[in-house]
């Protein structure tokens, strides 16, 4: 079977060989002089990005194609990259580059085998131009196989200057001073903060910028393998600083209650809309996106970030994911793959995107230049001056049955929390139980 | 002997019973294959872990049972089971009986039974609207507030709070000075009121004298805010006055006199030298925002009104239909009798519709016990869990996340097993009827 399908590729690839070669004999002299290295070659991508990100995307692909000559196909996976991949290299037909959105993901098809690793060459651009903690992401039990060419950045904290600057409020460098700052915003009649807690998936990250500023990443790590419990006192004490902000009815509009009623759309609507209910609003990178495409305000004007503040004497945390592409063990054209990759490695193919917008790069060799606006430079420059200290989602990196999944696990405990702030014990242990259960099965 | 024609011998009985056999085969075969296998490999699936590999024997049940959100859905099942197809029935009754007596029962009927046709996800998202808490969105709590607003106005500034440092927020809600003495001078700044949202009347406030003439507690309340800061705790020039504040002067609890803050926030009790001056809570009070239609508690009741709502126009079809073909002659003879029309509804109309209702009845349970769509629709994700039935939470363990089809297959077979009385109530009657 095996020898069979290697014959049939060969077939295939000596086909397009001889295709070239006849395109290369009919053409004139002009066209042999710039030849390029993979004329006739096909790259075939698959990704879960649709819309902006995917028109963005192909422009970075188009680039690859001018430069190298191959052709690329591109495959919309749509959410579920993991069924739908999985099921094309189950059949035979597997793409030769995936873009993979989570961690999880990524893991499970390096253990399926699925995968191949890094060529030298890719390897040397990411150990070269990028933070340590971006090959280690890509790497799984000893091999490195992931390239991370797309970052989200999760720990900005978003604002309305006129509400801050009514209160007469300065962005805070520490959490202390964040919630001084919100009770002062919350004195001048408008509430400090517009709470996600509906959406479940929005707590999750409050608690994880906390939890990686007060705890410090190497605990961070530790709990997102479940190395240590949720009853840890790390934990513990990272809810207590929680429950500060939730439990305090002047800087949570519509306190608890209210916030367990307001999905993610409606949290930003209620700082940057015609009627503001709330002066901040904590989410990521794509809290900007929601602001100009939906609300069509004008980010860095209407709209403005600061970092989420440090805590308890530690680092202001940087929290967020990325998009890596790999190359898979039964791609048709490895070669054309990899030095996709390698293209992929370069600023020149960050660049190509990020002047388009709706884009971080990992890679600290991409000038800052290249971003479109003030506010995304200023959140890529965050993200390349956090290098090692950037942590992965911790509730991404968590079995779906704890970390991500609506009415269970952490979700619907942190959404209790937020309902009853004050019992700080009581959540620990139910967040430990759930995660006890969700990790062993 | 109506088929001469056919010799009656055992050998030609048998072939035909063959023969009918072959004939059933692909519909047993289907029923086999759609309905039999997938019962029976869900109750061998319930007995194995979550990956399917160890054999578990009864550990899912036990689970089910001592998991709290899977006990919330049982009991919510029961609800539903108590509440929702009894509800339907009554309405389809009710609705049936009253069509009849009115000129365009038709159009009505017509207008009830609408529902029908639309899809429950539709319906769900619907109704998610028409219960959301915001009274600018959800139709329900709009008419609430109206309501409510009729006979109680809002406070006039909802909200507000003491500054800390000045007079403090009484355990009941109203702002206190602690007592003053003859002809003092009281203020009050407060806080968390967006100086834009000032009545147009607000006037700059003043300090208040250090004394009144006539030795009267007076004093100031006023908006403690300024623009870009300010000095906390001081009338800074630009903050203005809280006018139109109900303040009482207590003396030993007891209110002995009221008054309101004139335009540039200040009051004054004359002749009356000392008390406690007390700005009552229903100055500052929340304004109202109608009901927690999708909260903890009145969630499950919301999700079986939506859907009374698209089943009660199938159930008055139905006993509708039966209601036509009853006899008159009962009717007329009680009418005669001189019975009123209750009286008639509740011993001739009722009875005799009896094995229709109980049709509806038996249905209705069957359906409410597998309802998943609606809850999964309507109920927010905070409260998915306290509004949880049987059928959503065997999906959610098996399939949403929990990825335990053991744990899901035990629910399966339980639901079957709860299920089953009703069926065979069903059939039997059914059997009842055609024979």
């Amino acid at each position: 079977m095996r020898f069979l399908r290697t014959a049939t590729a060969l077939a295939a690839t000596l086909g397009l060989a001889a295709t070239a070669t006849a395109c290369g004999s009919s053409g004139t002299a002009a066209d042999n002089a710039t030849a390029k290295p993979l004329d006739g070659q096909t790259v075939s991508v698959a990704a879960a990005w649709t819309g902006v990100e995917q028109k963005n995307f192909q422009k970075v692909l188009d680039a690859f194609s001018a430069k190298t000559g191959a052709k690329t196909v591109y495959i919309s996976t749509g959410d579920n990259v993991s069924t739908l991949v999985g099921s094309k290299i189950e059949g035979g037909d597997p793409p030769d580059v995936v873009m993979m959105p989570q961690l999880g993901v990524l893991q499970q098809f390096a253990r399926k085998g699925w995968l191949a690793p890094l060529a030298p060459a890719v390897a040397d651009h990411l150990h070269q131009d990028f933070a340590k903690i971006w090959a280690d992401y890509g790497t799984v039990d000893g091999t490195l196989y992931g390239l991370y060419f797309k970052a989200a950045h999760k720990s900005t904290v978003w604002y309305s200057p006129s509400a801050l600057e009514t209160a007469g409020v300065k962005p805070p460098a520490t959490f202390d001073e964040l919630l001084t700052a919100g009770r002062t915003v919350s004195d001048s009649g408008l509430p400090a903060f517009s709470v996600a807690g509906e959406a479940g998936w929005p707590l999750t990250d409050w608690f994880e910028n906390i939890y990686l500023s007060q705890a410090g990443p190497e605990n961070y790590d530790k709990l997102a393998k479940h190395q240590i419990p949720w009853t840890d006192p790390t934990v513990v004490a990272a809810l207590t600083t929680l429950g500060k902000l939730f439990g305090d009815p002047q800087l949570v509009a519509g306190g608890g209650k209210g916030a367990l009623q307001t999905d993610f759309p409606e949290s930003v609507q209620a700082v940057f809309g015609d009627k503001p209910a709330a002066a901040m609003v904590y989410e990521g990178d794509f809290v900007g996106a929601v602001v100009s495409g939906e609300l069509k305000k004008k980010v860095g004007e209407d709209a403005r970030f600061f970092p989420f503040p440090a805590v308890g004497g530690g680092k202001p945390p940087v929290v967020g994911g990325g998009d890596a592409a790999v190359v898979l063990k039964d791609a048709k054209h490895k070669d054309a793959a990899q030095r996709l990759l390698e293209y992929l490695a370069t600023p020149e193919a960050a660049e190509v995107w990020a002047g388009a917008g709706g884009f971080l790069s990992p890679n600290k060799a991409l000038k800052p230049a290249a971003y479109p606006d003030e506010t995304t430079r200023q959140t890529a420059q965050s993200l390349i001056a956090a290098a090692d200290g950037f942590r992965f989602d911790l509730s991404d990196q968590a079995p779906a049955a704890f970390g991500g999944t609506q009415g269970s696990g952490e979700w619907k405990l942190l959404q209790d929390f937020l309902a009853n702030p004050a019992d700080v014990n009581g959540t620990a242990q139910r967040l430990e139980a759930a995660a006890a259960a969700a990790y062993k099965g | 002997m109506r088929t001469p024609t056919r010799p009656r011998s055992s050998g030609a009985a048998l072939r035909r019973r063959g023969l009918a056999l072959v004939f059933l085969l692909p519909a047993l075969a289907l029923l086999g294959a759609l309905v039999l296998y997938p019962i029976g490999w869900s109750v061998v699936r319930s007995l194995f872990d979550a990956s399917g590999s160890g054999f578990v024997g009864l550990g899912n049940y036990r689970a089910a049972f001592a998991d709290d959100a899977t006990l919330t859905a049982l009991r919510n099942s029961a609800i539903w089971v108590a509440v929702a197809p009894a509800l339907v029935t009554g309405l389809g009754l009710v609705f049936a009986v009253l069509t009849e007596k009115v000129r365009w029962g038709t159009a009505f009927k017509l207008l009830v039974f609408m529902p029908m046709a639309i899809s429950f996800l539709a319906a769900g998202i619907t109704f998610r609207l028409v219960y959301e808490q915001d009274p600018q969105r959800g139709v329900l709590n709009a008419a609430a507030v109206a309501v409510h607003d009729t006979f109680d106005p809002d406070p006039s500034y909802p909200g507000a709070r003491p500054r800390p440092g000045g007079p403090a927020t009484a355990p009941d809600g109203s702002v206190r000075t602690a007592a003053t003495g003859p002809g003092t001078a009281v203020t009050v700044p407060l806080v968390g009121i967006k100086p834009a949202t000032l009545p147009a009347a607000a006037r700059p406030a003043a300090a208040p004298a250090a004394s009144a003439a006539d030795g009267g507690v007076h004093g100031t309340v006023y908006l403690d805010v300024t623009p870009g800061g300010g000095t906390p705790g001081a009338i800074d020039p630009g903050e203005r006055g809280l006018p139109g504040i109900t303040v009482r002067l207590l003396d030993d609890g007891r209110a002995v006199a009221t008054t309101t803050t004139a335009a540039d926030g200040s009051f004054r009790f004359p002749g009356r030298t000392s008390g406690t001056v007390d700005l009552p809570a229903a100055n500052f009070a929340a304004p109202y925002r109608g009901i927690a239609w999708l909260g903890p508690g009145l969630v499950t009741p919301a999700v079986i009104g939506a859907y009374v709502w698209i089943w009660a126009g199938f159930a008055m079809v139905v006993i509708a239909g039966g209601l036509a073909n009853l006899p008159r002659e009962t009717l007329e003879a009680a009418r005669m009798d001189g019975a009123g029309e209750w009286q008639i509804f509740r011993r001739i109309t009722v009875p005799q519709l009896a094995p229709v209702l109980g049709v509806v009845l038996v249905t209705m349970v069957i359906n409410v016990m597998k309802i998943f769509d609606l809850v999964f629709v309507i109920a927010p994700g905070p409260v998915q869990q306290d509004a949880g039935v049987l059928a959503l939470r065997l999906w959610l363990v098996s399939f949403g996340g929990g990825n335990d089809q053991g744990l899901g297959s035990a629910l399966g077979v339980l639901l079957l097993l709860l299920v089953v009385p009703a069926m065979v109530l069903n059939i039997r009657r059914f059997r009842r009827s055609t024979r």
